[in-house]
């Protein structure tokens, strides 16, 4: 099983490279991927060195262009595929019907990924994208038991991704409005969630507030660990209860599952977050290196390591994992 | 401008179904969708059903009848009822997956495209339509000049341009999610769920702890709190181009909504100012109502 990596920048992808990644995903500098965050993605000159890295190194790279364009934007979203091309990179992650006509017929030696943005949960939905685009492996949305990914993986007609740690999407990706809805930016159309300049924190005798375009998402007593206000991952008001109505802050941790996944035939495991730090990459990639190692040399005697967990949870949203939706008991 | 009755985004029981579409039927409404677009697990209705109620809604009815699909597939048991339900062979199917999409371009057969569908540009649309869709539903978070840009764009490609119907009044459909989160708010696993969300008719009321309304909770989906009405919107509407506008069904007062929308497309001038959000229409954050903030 492949493990793919995630890098915002050059630091980044060097960690990955360095703790055995054999591949990593970028972006490009603008709001053609979905990570489009201030001061993340690279620049063509970046672009250049990370592709001599790579090539040194003989890993893989592959560039997401998979947020959906609209009109006004088409020709950025044609340039960033021209580019990816142009760039030799191993494959391009999209979801646009339309771009990934375009890359198919402009660009035939390009490798296509269907992002997860594309919201593909089973054979039907992947054979569309096979069938006129060619598509050579497809993301699976976090949003799959693991019965249900052994089911896809044994009928689709690409090798399955599936997402391994990392912040977690608890809507269909591609298939949520929640962000565009209180802040007017969404993740389909502009590459973010929660925008950083709608947030506001702001301290009364209250507590620490966390607002998203002045809407309230959660409230914090001094004793209480705050963290980015998400709109998911906020305290709710439902029927008079107070309570993380749709997700806590936690990370999608699935160690434990390696085996399965390897046996029902999960072609790579994707590691979430170009818009974290280097340092995060470098731990998380270490980690998923040494246990993918210890899967394959002893896959009998696989245990996940004490050391591991700790690592991954220092690393995670709230310092909690979850299987997230792998497992029944989440849904 | 034709209006059409979207699908029940709720869960209704038999009886509130039959005396909804009984009620509606005499309306004069272009299309009634029908169909469980939600979650499998709600069987008010079965596929049989509703095919059966499309028959009799044909005989006292002018409207188009069009059966929506299941947005998101997760089980081999829903990929199962979604290939029986595009191969009815009686109603046109409204895909909100591309599942479905696939099923019905392999029997050629023309569809809806459901506003799930992420098809935001005129090059995404012409691979649809080469498909066989004949009537488009944008997605919710799309604005009015969004909009006339894909339509304009699928002009420059040449392309007929297809049927264009605005999701125009009702709840939001924001998210889907493989978490009943009306089973959670009730402290219940998804899968002993007890069907919960048939308690709420008109779904679960999410507020900030400040008391804002933000969200609808209904089961896997999650709505916006607020209803969103485009009514003093109407000649924008037209001017984009839309063909169709979608009200999507609330427990109450439904006969009133059509009869508003009825007396504008009549003529009527439509009011200045309608209660509820069109934020996302005028390229804002979808909550808002643009003339209460000064946007508009």
């Amino acid at each position: 099983m492949q493990l793919v990596c995630p890098a915002g920048n050059l630091p980044a992808l060097k960690a990955a490279v360095r703790q055995g990644a054999d591949a990593v995903y970028v972006g490009f500098r603008d709001d053609t991927n979905a990570r489009h965050f201030a001061g993340l993605n690279m620049d063509d000159k970046q672009f250049d060195a990370a592709v001599a890295h790579i090539r040194q190194h003989q890993r893989k790279l592959y560039v997401a262009v998979n947020t959906y364009p609209q009109p006004k934007g088409w020709e950025r979203w044609q340039r960033a595929v021209d580019r990816a091309a142009d760039f030799g990179v191993d494959a391009l992650i999209a979801a646009d019907p339309g771009v990934l006509n375009y890359a198919s017929q402009r660009h035939p030696q390009l490798a296509l990924h269907l992002s997860v943005q594309g919201s593909a949960t089973h054979a039907a939905a992947l054979e569309f994208y096979a069938q006129r685009y060619g598509i050579r492996r497809a993301v699976l949305p976090r949003v799959l038991s693991l019965a249900q990914v052994r089911q896809v993986a044994a009928s689709s007609p690409v090798p399955i991704e599936v997402f391994g740690f990392g912040s977690l999407c608890i809507m269909a990706e591609g298939r949520c409005h929640l962000s565009s809805y209180i802040t007017g930016e969404s993740p389909n159309l502009c590459g973010v969630c929660s925008p950083a300049k709608a947030v506001r924190w702001s301290e009364d005798a209250e507590g620490l507030s966390a607002r998203l375009s002045e809407v309230l998402i959660d409230r914090y007593t001094p004793d209480e660990p705050a963290g980015y206000p998400t709109l998911c991952k906020g305290r709710f008001l439902v029927g008079g209860k107070r309570f993380h109505a749709l997700e806590e802050p936690t990370s999608l941790d699935t160690l434990d599952l390696l085996p399965e996944l390897t046996a029902i035939g999960v072609e790579a495991v994707k590691i979430e977050g170009r818009q974290r730090s280097p340092a995060y990459v470098e731990q998380v990639t270490r980690v998923w290196r040494a246990a993918l190692d210890a899967h394959r040399g002893a896959p009998g005697s696989f245990r996940v390591k004490e050391e591991w967990r700790q690592v991954l949870a220092g690393l995670s949203e709230g310092s909690q994992t979850t299987l997230g939706a792998y497992h029944r008991s989440w849904q | 401008m034709k209006l059409s009755l979207g699908p029940v985004l709720f869960y209704w029981d038999k009886e509130q179904l039959s005396n909804f579409y009984a009620e509606m039927s005499a309306l004069p409404l272009d299309v009634i969708y029908l169909g469980e677009t939600v979650c499998s697990k709600r069987r008010a209705f079965s596929l049989d059903q509703w095919l059966g109620l499309g028959r009799e809604l044909q005989e006292c009815s002018q409207a188009q009848l069009v059966l929506s699909s299941l947005t998101l597939i997760e089980a081999a048991s829903e990929l199962s009822s979604l290939r029986r339900l595009c191969d009815n062979g009686q109603l046109l199917v409204e895909a909100n997956d591309m599942g479905a999409v696939q099923f019905l371009a392999e029997r050629k057969l023309p569809f809806v495209g459901g506003p799930a569908l992420n098809l935001y540009n005129g090059h995404a649309l012409a691979q649809l339509l080469d498909s066989g869709m004949t009537r488009w539903v944008p997605p919710v978070e799309c604005s009015a000049a969004l909009i006339s840009d894909v339509i304009e764009q699928v002009r420059e490609l040449g392309r007929a341009v297809p049927e264009v119907e605005i999701f125009a009044y009702g709840h939001l459909p924001l998210a889907y999610s493989a978490r009943c989160f009306t089973a959670r708010a009730e402290n219940r696993p998804k899968d002993d769920c007890q069907f919960c969300c048939i308690n709420y008719p008109d779904g679960l009321a999410l507020t900030s702890q400040e008391g804002q309304a933000l969200f609808t909770i209904n089961g896997i989906q999650t709505m916006s709190a607020e209803v969103t009405n485009l009514l003093a919107d109407y000649s924008g509407l037209v001017a984009c181009g839309a063909d169709l506008l979608r009200l999507s069904p609330r427990a109450q007062g439904m006969a009133e909504v059509v009869a508003a929308y009825q007396r504008v497309r009549l003529g009527e001038t439509p009011p200045l100012f309608v209660e509820g959000c069109n934020g996302y229409w005028h390229g804002q954050a979808g909550m808002l109502r643009v003339e209460e903030v000064g946007l508009c």
